[in-house]
């Protein structure tokens, strides 16, 4: 029922839709409407992690040791955790600088260093190859298993001759697809969009399959309508053929750790995870959907692995079909062609999708970074080809059809070898190796070149010798005796038990050696010197990648360069429409009306050099420029002058922008003060204006009366000697005035001199009361003193005491009812101290006045006249009970007149003075 | 030629002394103590000038001119107002409200009496 020819017309089919996607994505794409710009479809295209190595191979591992295989899932679910930081700052720098490839990414990052891109891209390829050939394998694998439908036949060694190989017709396919719209043009930093959004509906496909045979055998578990499941569970639980599943010999701790660890890195450093990930990423925001949906198309894929797991061992519980293919000999032995052949499918487009990114990530670095450089030191001694655009577009297409090649005959050679079958988890760690000079470069600026090429290495020769040599070992192309003890004998260095370390999955084992390896040479040699200036430069763009959007190395260059050179160096490689193109829109960015005015400073070198990083790498691309540009080396000293001075300028702007804040809080202050000085200062005017209106009024009685006395010598004698009368008592008003203001004013600036003494209250309130005599007689009151015996001891200035005392009796005087008044001063100790009270029997004070009466120049009037007296004598009292802790006021006592009261804070005479 | 002058301040030496200078020039003077007793007069005995102080209690000279001067009846009436607050302001603001003249105090007895006898005249 399915036949051959079915299967390849499918599989031809297939692929022909890839083709047709792609198309119509790149036309969309040359239309300005990009399809792949869109979250949901990167995310898809970062799925191409999931592999046909995940399409069959999952449920294999689950038979073997159960949840094993989750970590590879588990790995980057929690690394997308981070992907806020590190895979942002990849795609930043990425985008900067052009990066096309992760080799380009660290050599960028180490100073641009040929020889460290090319190091790279040797493990890259040599640790991926193997991988490619595993996807063929499997698109050979499943195709003859399906061919041999109805029958469940496995596949034996490949014997068959070429051109019935299905895995080589496909490769040559694939071939054909990647060179088509993987090289499109020479600009590897540019978005593939057709192949992009081919490998995001691989995606789709692939996980539609993983889901019907999921559903499928499910159904049958639950006995849903589906394949008659339960009973076979049943037999194969009892036969203990589930014991791997159920009863897994779970992998020790540090292997789930290491296997987590390992995925984690896997899924930002492979290159076809950066090519998707950073290198195709059209808008740096789809970051944050992918930071989910990834994930959960992890999940998704991996939900029914453990039924499909569990069903296969029941199925066929003799052993005679590999777990490996359960996922399609399942619908085969329920006889379900269809599903048979959509699982086929989409491990078709599991193995197409990997092996195109792969591909096309790899040949930009063999392109760039191996046949590059050493063409360019041919160069030297001979003439370079004009258009080198389309000769290096050659290369690349030369390089994908050589690395599908490289793959299928390590599929031809390797076959059904332990080397191919367990290169997955072997290949993520040459992968991993990359980790230490990537993830070192974004977050520490002291690796330097040779401590990345160090790190490389060590980790590298570590992986061949714990990992891959074994490999071949247990292929039998290695004598076995290789594994069990390390060179010359020394069981030490025995390859899969390193320095006596034992019991550990080798993949763990190797891991951990390696990286330390690797690691520890990277830090130790970063270590002999300090990053260089170009290291330096770099290190900036890379770890503070987040901190400025668009960091620029341009000021870091100096030296004499040529427009005209440097556009003929981009023609050379980008043709000369777009070098104009793209020059021109330089000029554009930089506010300049054309190429014409442009110069030839840092900065457009610095543009030029990007421009070409884009088709050749940023390695190369320096090494051109300074072919045709004369670079003065700027010394170390002087780019980290250059370098502080930003940082510098950085703190600067932070600190400007803390003191805009502060300068702020200032301001506001500073209005609220001004608002005070305001009011202070009206209140200034008021009283200035009061003391002059008080100074005036006797001195306009004054003059008039001096004026008329000497104007008319006629004047009666009792006339004249009232008008005499009058200037005496104005011009003491006007004594006593001034002396109050100045009073008040000393006291108020704290310019006063205060005789602090010990003073009895008695003495005081005898004194005043002496000295207010006349004054009281003279209004026919009468005044009674109610004093203690035991002298009212205060801390204060006789005097000033005095004066208060003195004003509240004369105040006091001024009120008393004009017939019988009295006045009763009373001392009494309070809770606080001494209590003065000085009492008329006036018409008391307005409620609303009791407070004022203390302001200046507020002279209550008694039945409309006005009072004599400087309207001070109650501010200044105030002022010196205040001063000496103590209070004043004013009060009604009921049925009696005003009651001026004052209390202050008793003098204990053992305190010492 | 005898006239009615009005004194209205609350100050008393300040009363006498006016009270001196105006009946020495024959005028027959009455004396207000503060802005409302003031008014008042002004209504009651109609006199040909006051001299108004401004600082009074009750109600201030400026409020005293205001009613005065909105009042058609006693629009012949002269002021002139004395003040102990010698700004500018103040003068302006008399002299906006329809005072006839304005003298800060301490005043000059003699420009005064002229100024007294120069309003009044006017009025003739």
């Amino acid at each position: 029922m399915i036949t051959g020819p079915l299967i390849i017309g499918a599989s031809f089919a297939y692929v022909g839709l890839l083709f047709a996607i792609a198309y119509w994505a790149d036309r969309r794409a040359d239309l300005g409407r990009s399809i792949i710009a869109h979250p949901t479809v990167y995310a898809l295209s970062l799925a191409v992690y999931c592999t046909a190595w995940t399409f069959y191979g999952s449920v294999g591992r689950a038979t073997e040791n159960g949840l094993g295989f989750l970590p590879i899932y588990l790995g980057p679910t929690l690394i997308a955790l981070l992907w806020g930081s590190v895979m942002l700052k990849m795609i930043r720098v990425s985008k900067t600088e052009r990066i096309t490839s992760i080799a380009d990414f660290i050599a960028s990052r180490y100073g641009k260093s040929q020889k460290l891109a090319g190091l790279v891209t040797v493990i890259v390829v040599i640790g991926v190859v193997p991988y490619i050939a595993l996807q063929l394998k499997a698109i050979a694998w499943s195709f003859t298993i399906l061919k041999h439908y109805p029958a469940l036949q496995m596949p034996d060694a490949a014997t068959m001759p070429l051109w019935h190989d299905s895995a080589f017709v496909i490769a040559l396919l694939l071939a054909a697809f990647t060179i088509l719209f993987g090289t499109r043009q020479l600009d590897a930093s540019e978005r593939h969009e057709g192949l992009v959004a081919a490998i995001a509906f691989e995606s789709i496909v692939k996980l539609i399959a993983f889901m019907a045979v999921g559903l499928f055998v499910t159904f049958g578990l639950l006995g849903l309508g589906g394949p008659e499941l339960p009973q076979a569970v049943e037999r194969a639980r009892e036969a203990g053929l589930l014991d791997p599943l159920i009863k897994p010999g779970i992998s020790p701790f540090q292997d789930w750790l290491a296997i987590t660890f390992l995925a984690a890195l896997a899924v930002m450093l492979l290159p076809r995870q950066f090519q998707v990930g950073v290198v195709e990423i059209s808008d740096e925001r789809h970051l944050r959907r992918a930071m989910w949906l990834f994930p959960l198309y992890l999940l998704v894929i991996n939900l029914f692995v453990i039924p499909i797991a569990v069903a296969g061992l029941s199925m066929f519980p003799n052993g005679e079909v590999n777990g490996d293919t359960f996922m399609l000999t399942l619908p085969i032995a329920f006889e379900q062609p269809w599903l048979a052949l959509l699982v086929f499918i989409g491990g078709l487009s599991a193995a197409t999708g990997m092996v195109i990114v792969e591909t096309i990530a790899l040949s930009t670095m063999v392109s760039n970074d191996l046949v590059l450089p050493v063409l360019m030191r041919h160069w030297r001694n001979r003439r370079a080809p004009e258009d080198l655009g389309w000769l290096l577009l050659n290369i690349r297409r030369g390089a994908i059809i050589g690395i599908l090649m490289l793959g299928y005959l390590y599929y031809r050679l390797a076959g059904e070898a332990y080397a191919l079958v367990s290169i997955g988890l072997i290949s993520f760690v040459a992968i991993a190796q990359l980790a230490p000079a990537v993830i070192g470069g974004l977050y520490w600026r002291g690796g330097t070149r040779e401590g990345a090429l160090a790190g490389l290495s060590a980790g590298f020769l570590v992986w061949t010798y714990t990992l891959l040599l074994p490999s071949f070992a247990k292929s039998g192309w290695l004598p076995a005796a290789f594994m069990e003890s390390g060179p010359a004998g020394l069981d030490i260095l025995a390859p899969m038990a390193l320095f006596g370390l034992t019991g550990w999955h080798a993949v763990t084992h190797g891991l951990f050696w390696s990286l330390i390896a690797n690691l520890g040479a990277f830090l130790l040699v970063s270590s002999f010197r300090e990053p260089n200036a170009t290291e330096a430069t770099q290190a900036r763009i890379y770890v503070d990648a987040l901190r400025h959007r668009q960091p620029t190395s341009a000021p870091l260059w100096r030296g004499s360069a040529d427009i005209a050179e440097l556009m003929r160096l981009a023609e050379r490689f980008l043709g000369v429409a777009r070098t104009r193109t793209a020059f021109t829109d330089y000029a554009g960015s930089r506010d300049l009306p054309g190429l014409e005015a442009l110069p030839a400073d840092g900065q457009t070198v610095s543009f030029a050099e990007t421009l070409l990083s884009g088709a050749i790498g940023g390695a190369s691309a320096r090494l051109m420029m300074a072919s045709v540009t004369e670079e003065e080396a700027l010394g170390l000293d002087e780019v980290l002058d250059i370098l502080d001075e930003a940082s510098q300028i950085r703190a600067y702007s932070h600190e400007l922008e803390q003191k805009s804040l502060a300068l702020e809080a200032a301001s506001a202050e500073l209005r609220a003060a001004n608002l005070r000085l305001k009011e202070l200062d009206r209140l200034k005017d008021d009283f200035m204006s009061s003391v002059t209106h008080e100074l005036r009024t006797p001195l306009a009685s004054i003059r008039a009366f001096s004026e008329i006395l000497y104007d008319d010598p006629e004047i009666a004698l009792d006339q004249r000697k009232r008008f005499l009368g009058i200037l005496v008592s104005e011009t003491e008003r006007l004594s006593r005035l001034v002396n109050q203001v100045l009073d008040l004013a000393k006291i108020e600036s704290g310019h006063a001199d205060w005789r602090n003494e010990a003073v009895a209250l008695q003495e005081v309130v005898e004194q005043a009361a002496q000295a207010t005599e006349q004054l009281i007689q003279d209004r026919g009151i009468q005044l009674d003193l109610d004093l203690p015996e035991q002298p009212a001891l205060v801390w204060g200035d006789r005097d000033r005491l005095v004066q208060v005392l003195m004003n509240l009796l004369s105040n006091a005087a001024k009120f008393a009812a004009a017939q019988a008044g009295r006045i009763d001063v009373s001392l009494c100790p309070s809770e606080h101290g001494w209590h003065v009270c000085v009492t008329d029997n006036g018409p008391g004070i307005p409620e609303d006045a009791l407070e004022l009466v203390f302001e200046k120049f507020r002279q209550t009037k008694i039945g409309g006249a006005k009072p004599a007296g400087t309207g001070l004598g109650l501010p200044i009292s105030r002022q010196i009970i205040d001063h000496l802790g103590g209070r004043i006021w004013a009060e009604n006592l009921p049925g009696k007149g005003a009651n001026l009261c004052f209390e202050l804070p008793a003098h204990r005479s053992e305190t010492p003075d | 030629m005898s006239k009615r002058i009005l004194i209205v301040d609350d100050e008393p030496n300040i009363v006498i002394s006016l009270e001196f200078l105006m009946m020495r020039e024959g005028h027959e003077v009455r004396v207000a103590r503060d802005g409302e007793a003031g008014l008042a007069a002004v209504k009651a005995h109609r006199p040909d000038l006051v001299v108004l102080d401004v600082m009074m209690p009750k109600l201030d000279g400026f409020a005293v001119l205001e009613a005065v001067r909105a009042d058609q009846s006693l629009a012949a009436t002269r002021i002139l107002m004395l003040t102990a607050k010698g700004r500018e302001a103040e003068q302006q603001k008399g002299l906006a409200l329809g005072a006839d003249a304005y003298m800060p105090k301490p005043f000059s007895t003699r420009d005064l009496v002229e100024k007294v006898k120069e309003l009044l005249e006017s009025r003739d």
